[in-house]
């Protein structure tokens, strides 16, 4: 049986994940609570809007109302990585190498490896970021489609347009597709190789939530009273196929979802906080949590596969340990 | 923990450069009033606060890919919004100011397009500032003044000690031949009362148009003669005669009055003719009787998006009449006020 071990915190989770094995959850308050043998916690920003830790789960990277960028370790260390003035920092994103990327307005910097800052204006918003799996390749969500960048070098940057406000980015895990959320009910996706199109809709409510599974066959999305998880099996990925609905309720949205490290498994969480967790294949459902007192914001797996992370809205975080 | 989701209000504060925007922005923020106000500006500037409720934001327009500029929205203020009320409790309403170039249409519709905005927030009143001096100008060189006033439920006519007794009159006389259902205050130096500018509910149909017992009043803006509210000729086309010599009618407004409605005709009529002049409907605001009906129907409408509510029960001493108005450009008024009759039970 799942058991949880709650962690009741006052304010909005935008974040929660594992940074050395030690469950984090960055409040939009600023302050960055952690369970390591009891509730410790830093306080990082006045204000936070945007975390996520980097690819070895070794440090968090977070950007602030305060115009900062911040490098937390899990032992509540914090190192300033920039800071621009007044002006809210929407978006971060860590990269292969320790590259870490960062928004405001329309500008967004890269951080490279070497330590080097490139500056990177767009006409319109940065709207959301993601690093490529592999090189140091980095993809803009703005308005009319995303912009793909090659920081290190000075090239001219990839257009990829679509008609339409796309507010966050991902690539899938064999770097093959890219996929954008957006200002309207539906997913956007390119084939990068070339630049085919993918529309996802049907949504009832905006996207906000997406999670690629460990190879990169399915990719999981909120917005929707299940989990609609679209098949990324063939080169072309879903483009003529359906999705695979999981945990489909008559009552709550879907509003996160978290892929398991290795099997193919989604961790889904509701609008009430009920967590439940949907196999693909057979799509057979478990009950992780029962309902709390508000959304699920964030959901982050530990790299056994054994616990999950949880936080929501209302701050009724918590470790969700599977097998019990 | 038990969670009240109360929706916060929010005031859009639009004006040119110099119309005195800064200045009441500065009195909201530090007057005693007894409401804490997160305010997003398009630029800190001038602002001489520092107060980390105060966000800096670039306006953004967003058009969604059907076209429809019923649909744009300000991309800028949902996410500004969205984070501000990821800490509640900090303030308890929000002011959105925006700059004299800002088309008021999309920051309005944020706040019914966008769901999770609409979860949350609720447009409470725009209020445009007007630099009475520099008005005529304004009007001349630029189609955002125009909307900025045509937008507005409050109008504050502002820097009245620049300009003679002759020219506040034309002056307001254009403001209200823009926009004859909005509420104007004049002042100098931005020294308007707060209460008439914040919490104002204009959006709210059960509050809206009741703090104006006058709407559509033909003596309320009436400067060609005099009449009593009996008087019966016709006050229905206000784009006639409303035209002041400062104002070369980009946006006109269309006010109409009728008896009670037959309802199976009347909510057809409103919704093709939102459809079909959506786009060129600025703003709409109406109260309506409807036949056999005890309680005043409300409606109101930015471009395509339109609300309406029953509102409460005539008064005794109310006549039973419909009254509506449209302001917008391109309207054809002789056609809206034949159909609008047609309505009638």
């Amino acid at each position: 049986m799942p058991t949880v071990a709650p962690l009741d915190l006052d304010g909005h989770c935008v974040a929660a994940c594992w940074l050395a094995g030690i469950p984090h959850f960055a409040l939009a308050d600023g302050v960055i609570h952690r369970l390591d043998n009891g509730h410790k916690w830093v306080e990082a920003h006045n204000g936070l809007l945007a975390a996520m830790p980097d690819a070895d789960g070794k440090r968090l990277v977070t950007g602030g109302e305060d115009g900062k960028v911040l490098d937390i370790g899990a032992d509540g260390s914090i190192e300033q990585v920039a800071e621009i003035g007044r002006k809210w920092m929407t978006s971060v994103a860590t990269g292969p190498r320790g590259a870490v990327a960062f928004a405001s307005g329309k500008t967004a910097w890269v951080k490279l490896p070497d330590g080097k800052l490139k500056e990177l204006v767009h006409p319109r918003s940065v709207e959301g970021l993601a690093f490529a799996p592999k090189g140091m390749r980095i993809a803009v969500a703005r308005y009319n489609g995303a912009t793909l960048h090659f920081p290190a070098a000075d090239g001219k940057p990839t257009e990829l347009q679509w008609a339409g406000a796309h507010t966050g980015v991902t690539f899938s895990p064999d770097g093959n597709f890219l996929v954008t959320t957006m200002q309207e009910n539906a997913l956007h996706g390119w084939k990068l190789a070339d630049g085919k199109h993918m529309r996802m809709a049907g949504y009832p409510s905006k996207v906000k939530s997406l999670s690629w599974s460990a190879k990169g066959r399915w990719l999981a999305s909120s917005g929707a009273p299940a989990a609609v998880v679209w098949p990324f099996l063939t080169k072309d990925g879903p483009i003529g196929k359906a999705p695979v609905e999981l945990g489909t309720r008559g009552d709550a949205m879907v509003t996160a979802v978290s892929f398991h490290p290795t099997d193919e498994i989604v961790a889904i969480g509701y609008a009430d906080g009920m967590v439940l967790a949907g196999r693909v294949a057979d799509q057979k459902e478990v009950l992780l949590r029962r309902a709390g007192n508000g959304a699920v914001t964030s959901m982050a797996w530990d790299a056994e596969g054994r616990r999950i992370a949880l936080g929501t809205e209302t701050g009724d975080c918590g470790v969700i340990d599977v097998a019990g | 923990m038990a969670q009240i989701q109360t929706q916060i209000p929010v005031t859009v504060l639009t004006g040119y450069l110099g119309s005195g925007k800064t200045t009441l922005l500065n009195r909201i923020l530090t007057e005693d009033h007894g409401k804490r106000y997160a305010v997003i500006v398009n630029e800190f500037g001038e602002i001489g606060i520092d107060n980390d409720l105060i966000v800096e934001s670039d306006e953004e327009i967003y058009e969604m890919n059907n076209g429809c500029i019923c649909c744009t929205v300000r991309g800028d203020l949902i996410r500004t919004v969205e984070g501000l009320m990821r800490r509640p409790g900090r303030f308890d309403a929000i002011l959105v100011e925006t700059t004299g170039l800002a088309d008021p249409a999309p920051v309005a519709q944020t706040f019914f397009m966008d769901d999770d905005v609409r979860s949350k927030t609720k447009l409470d009143a725009v209020v445009a500032l007007v630099d009475a001096k520099h008005l005529p100008l304004r009007l001349k060189d630029s189609k955002e003044a125009e909307d900025q006033i045509a937008f507005a439920d409050v109008v504050v006519l502002n820097k009245t000690d620049l300009v003679t007794e002759d020219e506040l009159r034309d002056v307001e006389a254009a403001v209200r031949a823009i926009n004859p259902a909005a509420k104007i205050h004049k002042t100098e130096r931005s020294g308007v009362a707060l209460n008439e500018v914040l919490d104002r509910g204009a959006f709210d149909l059960s509050r809206a148009l009741d703090n104006d017992p006058h709407f559509l009043d033909a003596h309320d803006h009436d400067h060609d003669h005099e009449c009593g509210p009996d008087c019966d000729h016709d006050h229905g086309h206000h784009h006639h005669h409303g035209v002041s010599p400062i104002h070369d009618v980009g946006v006109t407004s269309i006010s109409l009055r009728g008896g009670e409605m037959d309802p199976k005709k009347f909510f057809p009529w409103l919704e093709k003719t939102t459809q079909m002049d959506g786009p060129n409907i600025l703003r709409l605001k109406g109260i309506i009787a409807l036949k056999d009906d005890p309680d005043r129907y409300v409606v109101q409408g930015v471009h395509m998006i339109l609300e309406g509510d029953h509102q409460r029960a005539w008064k005794d001493d109310e006549q039973h009449e419909s009254r509506l108005v449209f302001i917008g450009r391109e309207l054809d008024g002789e056609r809206l006020k034949r159909t609008f009759e047609a309505c009638q039970a």
